[in-house]
């Protein structure tokens, strides 16, 4: 039997997709934000929650400093692809972070994350970020999402 | 009612897809949206998205490599 506070949850609005950022490996912020955005361009609403390695992405000029997640070979690796990525006009991670806000994207920051690892809002770039939150709005928000993604 | 054209010829995904998405929300009612590109999948991609925004096709052309989708915001 369904729980019957389960039916608090508004049908209307499960045309959602939640991703949680946890890792801030540059393939992985890849695949973060091109989900997010064709989500968004499919007419789906959209909320990244950046957490531990992923939110040090948010920090001021840390967008597009991540390693591989596998062979990145002390930066050798991450090269390789970058050329690969420019040959092929693959979008710079800042115009897709861009794209993602300008269609209504939601970029929520983990607090305890914050506190953990010693980083204050004006290290953020605070103008990305809708909220800061913790599990409760992710739950309260996965629980109204047809797609939840942990990257 | 105006016709915006879009062009995405060498962009990969997303950027055919997302750029459609940016031209439908700033186009009015009954404005056409043009788009021309050449990532294969997008060609497939873009009417799907359509049809999930609820928007409607007008035509789909297609010329070699090239792709032109033409969209109505109704």
């Amino acid at each position: 039997m369904e729980d019957k506070d389960m039916q608090g949850i508004n049908p209307q609005k499960q045309n959602k997709a939640t991703i949680i950022v946890h890792s801030g490996d540059m393939d992985k912020m890849y695949s973060a934000l091109i989900i997010g955005n064709g989500a968004l361009s499919m007419g789906m609403e959209v909320s990244l929650y950046f957490t531990f390695f992923g939110l040090q992405r948010l920090k001021k000029g840390g967008l597009e400093k991540g390693s591989l997640s596998k062979r990145h070979m002390m930066g050798l690796g991450k090269m390789m692809i970058k050329k690969k990525m420019e040959k092929a006009n693959v979008a710079s991670l800042e115009k897709m972070i861009t794209d993602f806000k300008e269609l209504g994207g939601k970029i929520l920051a983990c607090d305890m994350t914050m506190e953990v690892m010693g980083v204050k809002r004006e290290d953020l770039r605070q103008d990305l970020i809708s909220d800061y939150c913790s599990v409760g709005t992710y739950i309260q928000e996965a629980m109204e999402s047809r797609i939840t993604l942990f990257i | 009612m105006a016709k915006i054209k879009v062009d995405v010829k060498g962009q990969t995904c997303p950027v055919p897809l997302v750029e459609c998405r940016k031209a439908l929300r700033k186009a009015s009612t009954g404005d056409i949206v043009e788009i021309e590109g050449t990532h294969p999948a997008s060609k497939k991609e873009i009417p799907m998205a359509v049809k999930a925004l609820g928007y409607k096709i007008v035509s789909i052309e297609e010329e070699g490599s090239t792709w032109k989708i033409k969209i109505c915001k109704e």
